[in-house]
């Protein structure tokens, strides 16, 4: 369920002229900017784009970049963007900086293979190497083997579940993962290669034999990378709403705000699921997130947000 | 002809790849039955005289081996015609049946494949067997070839022309080091060696290739001992001579059943891609001609249709 509300026709041609027309002048309409852009589908972004550049020879995206600012400005560049290539970016990004490859983990884990594979073909478009090749050389040991195994995956995508094989990986993923015996590389292999809906049978049995979450406790303090990413790819699978709600949650409430996971979740499921995971914050939080965005941001930001999250004007 | 011509062109037909199907024709389907019996007590390899009862039977063993034979203008049709995404994804399940012995055809498939045809490869194995292929990989192998077996049949290389001299010349100091110490970390443990060779685009690694035989003074598959990792930088850096080498081997007399499929595997699988290329470096391999040598092993049917195969290119 997608919070974004859009037209169901539009006129590219005139969505350009009307941006173009908040650049000139002093100073930018960003108001301008918010209802057009906060209104239209990823298709009709891109058909913009093209209009854009066909009537002005001007780069729309290199345009808005040099128009606006701060979070403001990285939202709708990443907003503008096709999905494929701003995961592409986000990931690049996760890459170079050795923090937050969780980031990494999401985008291998909960889309679809094919959608994964279009991000691999963007990231080789932006960066002449491959997205694996990437990850590994800026990595080692076993987040290495996680990162690389998850990006690199191409899973089987259909209903069928081999009960048996759930056990023994149930079994598997519990001496590695809890235990912290047996081999991570036997977990990692069930993790990285195994189909979602094999896997979340696997998590299933493991909570019937253990009587707990797979994921309940995994990590602390004082967790390391791989423990993390390990974390986040289990809880990614087993159920992706309630993982965005917890990242949206935890970025809301930490002191200073994480405006990059928030934009990160508003703007990559705004068309996806994001009224389900509202829905979700709702119950766990007993407040509306929208309310709870505006709160903690402001400005242009805000707006831009709270339009994506489908707030009326 | 003379009988005893007769009796030398039919041992002929019945020897080699395949069976001269007009020679059975023309002269066994003239013989009566004195003259058939003269055949069976001259080819005491095919028929084993039962001197108590005074007959002569078929070796059970040899009736199947030329089963193999008659058949094998059947199999070279029919994986001639398979598209070639359904043909690699058959190739790859056939190997991971075979067990170790065949792991060689999974390193063929995913290093001399381009990113696109790997990845139909993957689609493909989907769709035929409701597993990815990185997850059967991964589960049929359990010894030290899986690292590198399955980070090859993941990879989605760059395939441009971009590459970093740099970071070429240092990863052939990389393998240069890991190779000179595999007596104390083995190459198939060394997670630099796979995280190169499984990831870099080929361009690169050719690079590498030259950089290490300026460090080193050898090529780099010759100083590798681990066969997998030998067969992974000659399809990779040196594709046609490593088909060269399978042909080779493969058109020898009395090769055993799984060397012998590889001349069609070879062969159809290459004909439209690079088997010219693969001549001239047979030529320059060997002294003596690709088509002369499958003319002098090959037979009947599979003969004609395997050097028509290569007159293509």
């Amino acid at each position: 369920m997608a919070t974004l509300i859009a037209p169901s026709n539009h006129s590219p041609q005139a969505d350009a002229e009307a941006l173009r027309k908040s650049f000139e002048g002093w100073g930018t309409d960003e108001k301008a900017i918010i209802v057009i852009l906060g209104h239209r589908t990823v298709y009709q972004r891109q058909q913009i784009r093209r209009a854009y550049e066909e009537i002005y020879q001007e780069d729309l995206v290199k345009r808005l970049e040099s128009e606006i600012k701060g979070d403001f400005e990285k939202t709708v560049y990443r907003w503008i963007l096709e999905p494929a290539d701003r995961d592409a970016v986000l990931a690049n990004v996760a890459i170079k900086s050795g923090k937050n490859y969780n980031v990494i983990v999401e985008i291998a884990t909960i889309l679809s293979p094919e959608e994964l594979f279009a991000v691999r073909r963007a990231y080789l478009h932006r960066y002449k190497h491959s997205l694996e090749e990437d990850v590994a050389a800026h990595t080692s040991g076993h987040i290495r083997q996680l990162l690389v195994g998850l990006v690199t995956s191409f899973r089987y995508v259909g209903e069928e579940i081999n009960p048996k094989l759930a056990q023994t990986e149930a079994e598997i993923l519990h001496d590695a993962v809890k235990e912290k015996k047996g081999s991570y590389e036997e977990a990692i292999r069930v993790l990285t290669t195994r189909s979602k809906t094999q896997l979340v049978a696997t998590f299933n049995r493991y909570r019937e034999i253990h009587r707990t979450s797979i994921s309940k406790k995994l990590v602390d303090e004082e967790s390391d990378d791989f423990q993390k990413a390990l974390y986040t790819t289990i809880r990614a699978i087993n159920d992706h709403i309630k993982y965005y709600e917890k990242v949206i949650r935890n970025a809301i409430k930490k002191v200073g705000t994480d405006e990059d996971a928030v934009t990160r979740v508003i703007v990559s499921r705004a068309e996806k699921d994001l009224k389900l995971i509202s829905d979700v914050y709702y119950k766990r939080n007993s407040v509306n997130l929208e309310h709870a965005v505006a709160k903690e941001t402001s400005g242009d930001y805000k707006k831009f947000l709270l339009t994506l999250l489908g707030k009326e004007e | 002809m003379a009988f005893n011509q007769e009796l030398e062109a039919l041992t002929k037909a019945f020897s080699g790849h395949g069976v001269d199907e007009k020679s059975l024709v023309t002269i066994l389907g003239k013989w009566d039955p004195l003259e058939r019996e003269s055949f069976r007590k001259n080819t005491p390899h095919s028929f084993i005289e039962d001197h108590e009862r005074h007959f002569q039977r078929w070796d059970d063993h040899y009736v199947r081996l030329l089963k193999h034979e008659f058949v094998r203008f059947k199999n070279a049709v029919v994986l001639w015609t398979m598209h070639p995404w359904e043909r690699d994804a058959r190739l790859v399940k056939e190997a991971l049946k075979k067990g170790p012995s065949a792991y060689g055809v999974l390193v063929e498939v995913a290093c001399t494949r381009s990113s696109e045809e790997l990845l139909g490869a993957r689609k493909a194995y989907h769709s035929l067997f409701d597993h990815s292929i990185e997850e059967d990989v991964a589960s049929h192998i359990h010894g030290i070839e899986r690292k590198l077996l399955v980070a090859l049949v993941s990879a989605y290389r760059y395939e441009g022309t971009k590459v970093k001299d740099e970071t070429a010349k240092s990863e052939a100091k990389i393998l240069s080091n890991a190779i000179k110490n595999v007596h104390k970390k083995p190459i198939n443990e060394d997670d630099e060696v796979i995280r190169i060779l499984a990831t870099r685009s080929n361009k690169h690694l050719r690079a590498v290739y030259k950089h290490y035989k300026e460090i080193a003074g050898k090529n780099l598959d010759e100083d590798l001992d681990d066969l997998r990792f030998k067969e992974t930088v000659q399809c990779l850096c040196t594709p046609q001579i490593y088909f060269s080498k399978v042909l080779n081997a493969a058109l020898r007399i009395d090769v055993d059943k799984n060397t012998k499929k590889s001349l069609t595997r070879v062969i159809v699988t290459r004909a439209d891609i690079d088997i010219k290329d693969i001549k001239t470096e047979y030529h320059n391999l060997y002294g003596v001609s690709l088509p002369q040598n499958i003319e002098e092993v090959a037979r009947g049917n599979y003969k004609d249709f395997l050097l028509n195969l290569i007159a293509r290119g």
